[in-house]
């Protein structure tokens, strides 16, 4: 429905080379995302120093060598940072984008299949959704021990139901058109309905709802590597580094605030950037 | 009260209750997947297969999943768990002894943030799109979209060590005096007081709102009424059912940041003893507290459904 009126209001007021333009607040957001992700993806070649190399004392201060000092052991804090961004949204972005994938395919599968499928489907995610997402993953990681697989595939499962939810209640929307039915009585199967007719028309909402998700997967992890639980050392995403330089807090060193510092600029870009979306959906904290 | 409103209410509570007993099972399916024997992991390498066996006897451990299930579960519900797999004291009696810390924290938090968060939710919603407002969002935004452990973190930078008002970690044990009590309490409760008042106060703002876009205020407005009699004599009545709504839910929001509050002041709580027995593998233990988050979590939840409920007047006939 939303979709449909942004298509109509751009075409009739917008010239044609004229694209939706996002408004100030959103071309920052943007800006950080893209930042960030340039530097998860170069952060390992740009590091001046080896992430593990000893360079200063402990908590060293502020150099030309070292413009964010170093960290409990003397390694050089911006470097560790650098290489940080690859875990933190590395890892959160892929699951992330599994989360989706189950969530949103069982979502269109129930909304397109309808009647016993989707209620149980429904319920079943309803029940998994009570347990809140911090103790769900003390869980798995209680019983599986902590590593890079387990905590993407930990992530993307507590993320599922949402995503389940969200994308269920977008198809079911969509699936009520009349194109969907005149589709279904040509005799299209369930793979062509979700593809062709469903998936085109949830998809503004649908990034939206992948921005938010991967806000919250960035919290959790950070969260968890600050407990010790996360990605273990030699590892350090930016909430294992948080936590390793803890003893530098009496002195506000920049290796405990820079890192904390990161994801917060991290969490607040993409949130700027998907509240400013054209036709976006609610926003709401909902996980 | 009449019927119509009981069943409502007995159905909200039953859905609850089946929902714990799905989300009990799913905590020991999630348990349930380590790799391996528990009994060995327990004992270690070096210990003999009699020892082995006798372990594996005692935990049942040659029984079907199920029926460990059922067996875990009647002795949760008699209020026995079992012992610690690392220390072997009953896992009753450890969380017995940190739950009223955990308790006391959630407590005194609540206290102080819910009305906090009332006024100011309800304040801009009256005053939206004002500077008042704008700030407001921005600030609540901010807190919620950054962890938990960076509030707590800036709590302390600023207030134990550039301020020196309190002392950066707590310890409730051996409180004497008031004075004491007060500086003990007063850094964790002011960064969960932070992080609650956030949320809640965002969650407050939208169901204010919510109400206010109903016809019957624009009739009220038309009739040129007063901005602040139509929001607190009109609006506000109608919007108590999702502001309750809202603060049961944003309470259990706090249960995520107990987690990080205890281990970063280092007090000595229910959430503290989970993370050990996680980083340690104490399953009884994770379990049992898990539970116990899960069980609040559901009832803050259901709460919040009833509030909601018996709110709403057009359910009574």
């Amino acid at each position: 429905m939303s979709v449909d009126q942004t298509i109509t209001a751009v075409e009739a007021q917008a010239p044609p080379r004229h694209r939706v333009r996002l408004p100030l607040a959103g071309m920052i957001g943007a800006a950080i995302v893209a930042f960030w992700v340039v530097v998860a993806i170069i952060g390992p070649y740009i590091a001046p120093h080896d992430v593990g190399a000893l360079v200063d004392d402990g908590f060293g201060p502020l150099r030309w060598g070292q413009p964010l000092g170093s960290d409990y052991l003397g390694r050089d804090v911006l470097s560790r940072i650098l290489v940080g961004a690859r875990y933190s949204i590395g890892v959160a972005a892929a699951a992330t984008f599994l989360a989706i994938l189950m969530g949103g395919t069982l979502g269109m599968l129930a909304a397109v299949s309808r009647g016993l499928v989707d209620m149980m489907l429904s319920r079943f995610f309803d029940g998994l959704i009570s347990i809140p997402s911090k103790m769900s993953a003390l869980i798995v990681v209680a019983a599986l021990g902590s590593s890079i697989p387990v905590l993407i595939v930990t992530i993307a499962v507590i993320f599922t139901p949402g995503a389940f939810r969200i994308w269920r209640a977008l198809a079911v929307n969509v699936n009520a058109l009349d194109f969907v039915e005149v589709a279904r009585a040509r005799g299209e199967g369930t793979g062509y309905l979700i593809r062709e007719e469903i998936l085109p028309n949830i998809a503004g909402p649908v990034l939206t709802d992948f921005g938010l998700r991967f806000v919250f997967a960035v919290l959790l992890l950070s969260s968890l590597s600050f407990l010790g639980l996360g990605v273990q050392p030699p590892n350090a995403d930016w909430g294992s580094l948080v936590r390793e330089n803890m003893n530098g807090l009496a002195e506000a060193a920049a290796a405990v605030i820079v890192p904390a510092l990161a994801i917060a600029i991290l969490t607040i870009g993409v949130n700027l950037l998907i509240d400013n979306l054209p036709g976006r959906g609610s926003s709401a904290g909902e996980h | 009260m009449n019927l119509a409103v009981l069943r409502l209410v007995l159905v909200r509570i039953a859905t609850a209750i089946l929902t714990l007993a799905f989300v009990s099972a799913a905590v020991f399916a999630g348990t349930e997947i380590l790799p391996g024997d528990v009994a060995e992991a327990v004992l270690g390498q070096n210990a003999t297969p009699e020892a082995i066996e006798g372990l594996r006897q005692a935990l049942h451990l040659d029984a079907p999943a199920y029926v460990r299930y059922f067996l875990w579960l009647g002795a949760l519900l008699s209020g026995d768990p079992g012992r610690s797999l690392v220390n072997n004291l009953p896992v009753a009696g450890l969380i017995a002894s940190r739950l009223p810390n955990s308790l006391m924290l959630a407590g005194v938090t609540a206290v102080v943030s819910v009305p906090i968060a009332l006024t100011l939710g309800i304040l801009s919603a009256i005053w939206r799109g004002s500077l008042f407002d704008r700030v407001a969002s921005f600030l609540t935004m901010s807190v919620v979209a950054v962890p938990e452990f960076l509030i707590a973190t800036l709590c302390v930078i600023i207030f134990a060590v550039h301020l020196h008002w309190f002392p950066a970690l707590s310890y409730a044990d051996g409180i004497v005096s008031l004075h004491q009590f007060f500086r003990v309490f007063a850094l964790p409760v002011f960064t969960l007081s932070c992080m609650l008042i956030a949320q809640m106060m965002r969650m407050t703002r939208a169901a204010v709102i919510d109400t206010l876009r109903s016809s019957y205020i624009e009739m009220a407005v038309l009739k040129g009424a007063q901005p602040m009699r139509v929001a607190l004599i009109h609006a506000l009545p109608n919007a108590i059912g999702p502001i309750a709504n809202a603060v049961a839910l944003s309470l259990s929001f706090l249960l995520g940041g107990v987690v990080i509050v205890e281990i970063i002041f280092n007090y000595p709580g229910l959430a503290r003893v989970l993370v050990d027995a996680v980083s340690v593998r104490d399953m009884p233990l994770v379990q049992a507290c898990v539970m116990i988050f899960c069980a609040t979590y559901l009832f803050l939840v259901m709460l919040a459904d009833i509030a909601g409920v018996l709110s709403n007047p057009r359910l009574r006939h």
